[in-house]
Parts: structure tokens; sequence; C-alpha cells
């Protein structure tokens, strides 16, 4: 294991070009804050839905370059998608980040480069934060809330 | 006096392993001091020759075993200038010293219309306690600031002192994030001309590892301290205390030992310590933190001081003058102890740790369990180095190395 199996060169990519990065979204729906205390890394996530699709969706926060860019990678592989279906990947994010293989790899897009970092434990929580938190807000959402707040242990 | 690093070492096990190739450097005793062969020794010597229950057996075994665990009560009180051995209690750790004074002090003395003051720059653990208390009594917590030259603002403590409300002080003597040593008899003799009555605890978990301290000379009614900072095991702290406070005190944990007498009608408090000491106690620990005592008292804490000041200097020249590197922290050796926090541009802190451990470079990342400072701070969160007796300056070119190299990463 090297820095360089953690930090491959699209996840740096997204840290210093992050996708879907805004601090607003017009017409939002929900919005979540998670925070992961033990590294200090702060997400806010702003989601739009527009017929059962995510039609808006926007990550701002501080963190480590991993939860960072895989926040980044979050939004480009699930806007766009049906709720259920941006569940279903989510899911097969978490799972990837437990060794699992990805089903759907392609679909993941860049999300699937951060498969190495299921191999540095203390780091998965970092890259699950962006796709725990659409999971959180898709959940909020179809529970007709508008707003969630998370905070994991350490 | 010097500490002779190269023999030091060869004492620690864990500092002879290396890591990818690279030998391990242990910048994080802050959080958790390495453990010496002889606190190693002096528990593997509890396990196999004097194994049994303590204060409770008749048999040799149990004796010896018992007169043991009250010698490391009598070597710790020797150690900390205690004001008796009697005011020694064995807890967990300072965490549990601190809760056992909130729960039965603070919570059975004071109510609404009395304040209890902390600071700013406390951990968690010298935090926490007193803000639950407040907000089952209904006292308020009042909190000292910070200055921006990262020492507590001596001129607002004397405004929340004004009214004569505080009656309990609680203080850490050595910043866990910031390193700063605080004035404690400045900071107590002002409380006291504020309130002659108030009751002063010191968190004394990040002094006692790597000053003199002498806890009768400080004249506070409370002292905490834990022994995994101290060259001891995990699992084992004490509280300090004088003993006629002790003796004003109900129980904190109740159980087994703590009692003289119980039936369904009446039970009568064992004395202290051991009213405070509720169960089978940490008897292996306590035998190691005896050891812990012995290796720093070999070395002399004046010699650990010594020794610490002149490399603390050398860490922050070395990182005051490293590019884009900033420390968080008084700048005087004499005001400060080895903890050292600084920030790196455009490298997350989570970021630096994994590129440190790369280099083999162990430090300690986030809040620091301190997060009221690290929102006087405006941070999420640090990166701490922090210095003891194993460490020196050829610690400091692995740190800068991987430093400049997560700069680097982080930046092409």
């Amino acid at each position: 294991m090297t820095m360089d199996d953690l930090y491959q060169e699209i996840i740096l990519d997204h840290y210093r070009r992050p996708k879907n990065r805004a601090p607003a979204l017009d017409g939002e729906d929900v919005h979540v804050h998670h925070s992961n205390p033990l590294c200090g890394d702060e997400l806010d996530l702003r989601l739009r839905v527009r017929d059962g699709r995510i039609d808006g969706l926007v990550f701002d926060g501080e963190g480590c370059s991993i939860s960072q860019a895989s926040a980044s990678a979050m939004t480009d592989a699930v806007l766009e998608r049906d709720l259920d279906d941006a569940l279903e990947l989510a899911e097969d994010f978490r799972l990837l980040m437990h060794g699992t293989p990805a089903t759907r790899p392609d679909d993941l897009r860049d999300g699937v480069v951060f498969e190495g970092v299921a191999r540095f434990p203390v780091r998965v929580k970092c890259a699950l934060l962006g796709w725990m938190a659409v999971r959180d807000a898709i959940e909020t959402y179809l529970a007709g809330a508008s707003d969630h707040a998370v905070t994991y242990d350490d | 006096m010097t500490i002779d690093v190269a023999t030091v070492r060869k004492q620690y096990p864990t500092l002879q392993q290396e890591v990818d190739g690279r030998r391990l450097v242990y910048l994080d005793s802050a959080a958790s001091s390495q453990t010496p062969e002889a606190v190693l020794d002096a528990m593997d010597g509890y396990y196999r020759r004097l194994r049994a229950n303590v204060e409770r057996g008749v048999y040799r075994l149990s004796e010896e075993a018992t007169a043991r665990y009250e010698a490391s009560r009598h070597r710790l009180a020797a150690f900390v200038g205690a004001p008796s051995p009697d005011g020694v209690v064995f807890t967990r750790n300072v965490t549990e010293a601190i809760n056992l004074v909130a729960y039965s002090w603070v919570r059975r003395r004071l109510g609404p219309g009395d304040a209890v003051l902390t600071t700013a720059m406390e951990h968690h653990a010298n935090f926490v306690p007193w803000w639950h208390a407040a907000q089952d009594t209904g006292v308020e917590l009042r909190v000292v600031p910070v200055r921006e030259d990262f020492h507590l603002d001596v001129e607002a403590m004397g405004h929340l002192l004004a009214d004569g409300r505080v009656r309990f002080l609680a203080l850490g003597h050595v910043s866990n994030v910031l390193g700063t040593i605080n004035p404690l008899s400045e900071l107590i003799a002002l409380a006291r001309a504020a309130n002659p009555e108030v009751v002063v605890l010191v968190d004394g978990a990040q002094a006692v590892p790597h000053l003199p301290v002498d806890v009768a000379a400080l004249d506070v009614d409370f002292y905490g301290i834990t022994g995994h900072k101290m060259l001891g095991p995990t699992g084992i702290g004490a509280l300090i205390a004088k003993p006629e406070r002790l003796e004003q005190m109900p129980p904190f944990l109740t159980g087994g030992s703590m009692i003289l007498d119980v039936s369904a009608e009446h039970v009568v408090w064992n004395h202290p310590p051991h009213r405070f000491e509720a169960g089978t106690p940490m008897i292996a620990e306590a035998f190691g933190l005896h050891a812990a005592c012995d290796v720093l008292d070999e070395l002399g804490m004046d010699v650990v001081r010594a020794h610490e000041r002149e490399l603390v200097a050398t860490f922050l020249d070395a990182l005051g003058a490293a590019d884009g590197v900033t420390v968080y922290g008084p700048t005087d050796p004499e005001q400060r102890s080895g903890a050292i926090s600084f920030a790196v541009d455009g490298v997350h802190p989570h970021d630096l740790g994994a590129m440190l451990d790369s280099y083999g470079v162990c430090i300690r990342v986030g809040h620091h369990c301190a997060k009221p400072l690290m929102r006087w701070l405006g941070v999420n969160a640090t990166a701490r180095a922090s210095l003891y007796v194993y460490n020196d300056v050829d610690d400091l070119a692995p740190l800068l190395e991987g430093i400049e190299a997560a700069r680097r990463f982080f930046a092409r």
C-alpha cells in the first residue's frame, strides 16, 4: 500500500477541481449536513427533485481530500438518476468500501477509483461521507422533510 | 544531566519497529505515551507471581498484592507531591477522576446562583463534565477565553470572577493542543481573591508526564492524573485530593470495597480513598504506574523538562521556518510543553497524517477533544506533533520531509 494507492490522480483531480460544488441550489428541496467529528469533515448537500429524479445536487464543505473528492465524484454519478436508482448505487458504493466488488462499476463512474480506500480502514468513513449524505437526502425527501443533520461517532 | 535518548529508546519495544523499512517516529505522546520494559515487567510480574485480588484476601499472595497495590498509591503520592497517600484515589483515567468530582462535589454542593469557571482551552474531559453538571443543577458555566498569544485571558477571567459567584474553578495545567503551560498560582490566586472559598480542580493529564509537579505546593483541592501519558499503562489514572475534601464527599460509584457495613437498613461508607474505589481496582495497572514513576524519577523530572524544552525549541524553529506551516501555540519554550499543533497550507490535517504515516511518522490529527478551542482557532482540525523522553532531533527530519512531501503532493 502506498500513498498512490490511496490518492489516485482522478481523486486528486476531484479534490482540486470539484464538480457540483456550491453553497446554494435554486429550488432546493432538501438540505442535509453531515459531519465526522473525528477528522473534522463537514459536508452540506443540497438536493432538488423533479419527477422522481435527481434534478439538482450540489455539495459544499470542508474536509480531507478523500471526503471532498468522493463527494464530487458522487454528484457526478447520481445526478439525473431516479431516486431509487441513486439509493441502489449508494449501496453499491458502500459495499465497495467494505471490500465487495462493485456490481455497477460503470454507473459509479469516477466513484469506482475509490476502491483502494477500502484498504485504508480509517479513510473509509471519509469516502462514504458524500454517499451517505445523498442517501440521507433522498430518504429525507421521501419522508417529506426538508432538512436533516447527522454526526458520525468517532 | 541530560537524557541519553539512544539508551532510553532501547527500553521501548514499540520503538524498535520499522514501518515500510523506515524507523518508527512516534510523535503522539500527548495522546498516549509508549511503554518501557520496566512497566511491562511490573505488570507481567503481577500476573505471573502475585495474581490475587486486593484488599480482601487473608492468604499471603493476596496480602502481598495488596501491599504492592498500596505501595503504588504511596509511590504516586510521592511522585506528584500529593498532600497525603490517603488523598490518592485510583481511577480509570483523568476523565473518571474529573467526573468523580463533578458528581460527588459539584452536583452535591452547587446550585442555581452558583457558577463553575472553566476555560476555552480545556480538553473535553475538563469541560463536558461541568457542562453536564450545569445542565443538571442550574449552575452557571463560565468560560475564560484565550488570548491571541495562546494564553488564557487573565483580565477577562477577573471579570468572570467579579460577582463572587464562582464557587468552583476547573483549569488545565498544560493545554493538550497549544502546549501552553498555565500560570496556575496566579490564576488560582485571582479566583481565591474573588471568593476565598472557591474549590479548585486542575487537569494535570498533560503536565505530570512532562514537568516536575508538586500538588501540595499548588494548594489545589483536586488534581487529575492519567497513567497512560506518563509511560504507564492504559486504564489507570488518579484523583489527587486534599484528604479533608474527600472526607466531605459521598461516593461516586458504589459497590464492593467501598463500604464498612451494609444491611437492608443502612450502609456505612469506607474511608477515603477506598470510599471512591468501588469494585476490584486496576491492580496490574497500579503496579505498572508505580514502575512508570520510578522510570521518570530515574531520569529526573527536571531533566525530562529540560530535554523537552530544548527539543521543542528546535522543532518550533524548524516548523516556523518551513514553507506553509503555521504553528498554534506560544512561541517561548519556557511557556509551553512539547505538544505542537500546526497547519500546513493546502493540506487537510487528515491527509497530512496519512502522508506522514507513509514516512513512519505518527502524529495526531483532528480536534484533539478540544472543540471549544478549535472553534476559537477557527478550524475543524489541526495536526499535532508531541514530544517526550524518547524523542530527539533525529525525529525532526522525517517530520519535515513528510510535511514537504504532502505540500508537493496536494499542490501538484
